[in-house]
C-alpha cells in the first residue's frame, strides 16, 4: 500500500469509539478500561517442540449460553471442553465482533485448533492440549481477576500446559 | 482476556494474546501480543484462508519463543481490504449526524427494557 499521511492513528481505538458510541446512547459514565504500568513476564522453560500448548477463547457453547442475558452481565462461567467438541463451531453472536464486515463460521479464524494440530504434527510444538478453555467477556474486572483467571489457571495446571495462546474475539 | 493472560504470567505460565483490539490489550498490558489489524472477529486469520491462519498462528508461536521482555507486540502483515481499508474502521460503532437520534432512542429503549426486567424479577420474588 502507498505511504500516507494521517491526523489520527490508523488502527481503531476501541476505547475511544466505545466511549463515543455509548455516550451517544445516553450512558454518561464512560467504561473504566483496565490499565497497568507493570506487566508480568514468564519465559518458556523448555523448547517449543516439547511444549504442550493450550487455547483460550471468549466464545461459548450455544447450548450453555443464555441468549437473553446482556453481554457482560456475569451470568457466564469459565469452562474447559474438549477441542474435538469445538470443531463444529462455537457460539459468539452475543459478542461485539464486527457483524457487518465478517463472520465467525470458520473456527480457525478465531480459535486455531486445526492450525495448532498441524504445527504439532510438524513437530513445531509438542502438542495441543486435548481441552481448550472459555472465559466470558466481562465488564467486571473483579469477576475476571478473582473468579475467571484463577479458574483458567487451575485448568491449565490440571492439563500440565507449558504455554497458553489466548484469542479474544 | 488480557487480565487472564496477566494472571497466568504471574503464576509462571508463558502466554501470547492474538487479537485485533490493539488499544485495549496494550493498555491492560500483556507479555506478548500478536496484533491483527482486522475487524473484530477473526484475529487468527480470515475465514477459509488456511495459509493466513497458519502464518498468524506461527507468529504467536514465534513470539512465545522469541520475546525476552513484556509488552512485546508484533503485527501481522495482512490487510483486511487493500482497496478501502478505512471503510470498516469508520463504520464500526460509528456516531455521526446520520445515526445520532437513532442511537439515543436505542439507549432509551434498552434502559426501559432493563428497568422492566428488573421490576419483573422483583415481582417474582
Amino acid at each position: 500500500m502507498a505511504d500516507d499521511r494521517r491526523t489520527h492513528r490508523s488502527h481503531v481505538s476501541y476505547i475511544d469509539k466505545s466511549r463515543g458510541y455509548y455516550g451517544a446512547q445516553g450512558y454518561p459514565q464512560a467504561y473504566q478500561w483496565a490499565y497497568h504500568h507493570a506487566v508480568p513476564f514468564a519465559a518458556l522453560e523448555k523448547p517449543l517442540a516439547e511444549c504442550r500448548i493450550g487455547l483460550v477463547t471468549t466464545s461459548f457453547f450455544e447450548r450453555k449460553v443464555d441468549k437473553g442475558a446482556v453481554a457482560g452481565s456475569g451470568t457466564k462461567e469459565p469452562y474447559a471442553a474438549l477441542c474435538d467438541d469445538a470443531l463444529g463451531g462455537l457460539y459468539n453472536k452475543d459478542l461485539f465482533w464486527d457483524k457487518d464486515n465478517t463472520h465467525t463460521d470458520d473456527l480457525d479464524s478465531y480459535l486455531p485448533i486445526n492450525r495448532l494440530r498441524e504445527f504439532a504434527a510438524q513437530g513445531r510444538i509438542g502438542s495441543l492440549a486435548d481441552r481448550f478453555y472459555g472465559v466470558p467477556t466481562d465488564y467486571s474486572h473483579r469477576r475476571t481477576s478473582r473468579r475467571d483467571a484463577p479458574q483458567i489457571l487451575e485448568f491449565a495446571q490440571q492439563d500440565e500446559l507449558d504455554a497458553v495462546v489466548l484469542v479474544p474475539l | 482476556m488480557s487480565l487472564v493472560a496477566r494472571h497466568l504470567e504471574e503464576a509462571g505460565l508463558p502466554t501470547v494474546v492474538v487479537g485485533s483490539a490493539r488499544d485495549i490489550v496494550e493498555e491492560c498490558g500483556v507479555s506478548r501480543f500478536v496484533f491483527t489489524d482486522f475487524p473484530l472477529g477473526n484475529p487468527a486469520g480470515k475465514p477459509g484462508d488456511v495459509d493466513m491462519q497458519t502464518t498468524i498462528t506461527g507468529m504467536a508461536l514465534d513470539l512465545l519463543e522469541g520475546a525476552w521482555q513484556p509488552r512485546t507486540t508484533t503485527q501481522t502483515p495482512f490487510v483486511w481490504d487493500a482497496e478501502s481499508n478505512d471503510d470498516w474502521r469508520r463504520h464500526f460503532m460509528k456516531v455521526d449526524e446520520s445515526n445520532r437520534t437513532a442511537l439515543a432512542a436505542a439507549g432509551d429503549q434498552r434502559r426501559a427494557a432493563q428497568a422492566d426486567a428488573k421490576a419483573d424479577g422483583a415481582g417474582r420474588g
